[in-house]
């Protein structure tokens, strides 16, 4: 049963993935991806308040809620995949300084925004 | 507004209001993430410990994206059965079995120089993943070039 809500949050979070990358896409001109990366940074983030949240026994999140919203959408919706290939198409486009700095960004902001999510989510519970 | 320039504008620039095409999306998604969680459950590792399962579902999704997308372009225009591929497998399967979020997640729960070590190895492997991606599909699709 768990698996199957994993998998609903899932295909909800690739949907939301898809849509928002496409808004930003329309609104934000340049070779930087600034959808993926938006969406891994807040993807980060709210997997870091859920598991924050889940860590405390007494918490307001139940182990299926985490599943269901952290491992399905959380997961669903952030994409190492296409952060990689999106890495390597800059650097072999408009060179190493783009895709270094896109992958540095990424995973630096991304780390920041989880601790940040942690702590918050393990001040609510 | 003409109404053709109308249905253009449904069909490529605003595919992700495609009810069909967010279909495929989503239930690429719910399988792509249901093989990832079945994956992390059956191989479970100790918080706090090099997360291989993570590592290794990152680095094949970015291996096999960069073949699958490489492979879309080279083959034909983003249309039809090419870009229900690029969308279910690239996008839904590819983009929910791989994960940026709970590699972060776990990286926070690392000692310090174990974390440093594992954020940058998986950035860079995947980064490299994906190169070798691309490069396959690139060879793959010149021998069928020179074949046919």
């Amino acid at each position: 049963m768990t698996t199957l809500l994993i998998a609903l949050c899932g295909g909800a979070g690739a949907v939301s993935r898809f849509a928002l990358d496409a808004e930003v896409r329309h609104r934000v001109r340049g070779s930087f991806p600034v959808g993926t990366f938006v969406i891994n940074v807040l993807g980060s983030f709210l997997l870091g308040v859920l598991t924050g949240a889940a860590t405390h026994h007494a918490g307001w999140l139940s182990p299926t809620a985490k599943a269901g919203l952290g491992t399905g959408f959380c997961g669903g919706f952030t994409t190492f995949s296409t952060a990689s290939v999106e890495t390597t198409r800059l650097w072999l486009t408009t060179g190493k300084t783009e895709g270094g700095r896109y992958a540095v960004a990424t995973v630096a902001i991304s780390l920041l925004a989880a601790f940040l999510g942690l702590a918050l989510g393990t001040a609510l519970s | 507004m003409a109404l053709t320039s109308t249905r253009r504008h449904t069909t490529t620039r605003h595919a992700h209001r495609n009810p069909f095409l967010l279909g495929t999306v989503f239930v690429g998604g719910a399988c792509g993430t249901a093989i990832r969680s079945l994956l992390e459950d059956a191989f479970s590792r100790p918080t706090g410990s090099w997360p291989w399962i993570t590592f290794a579902i990152n680095v094949i999704g970015a291996f096999v994206l960069g073949f699958l997308l490489e492979a879309l372009v080279r083959s034909g225009e983003d249309s039809g059965g090419r870009r229900l591929a690029r969308l279910g497998v690239g996008t839904g399967l590819l983009g929910g079995f791989t994960t940026y979020s709970t590699f972060m997640v776990e990286t926070t729960k690392l000692p310090w120089p174990v974390a440093v070590g594992y954020a940058v190895t998986s950035v860079v492997v995947g980064a490299l993943a994906a190169w070798a991606g691309i490069r396959a599909a690139r060879s793959v699709t010149l021998r069928g070039g020179e074949n046919a």
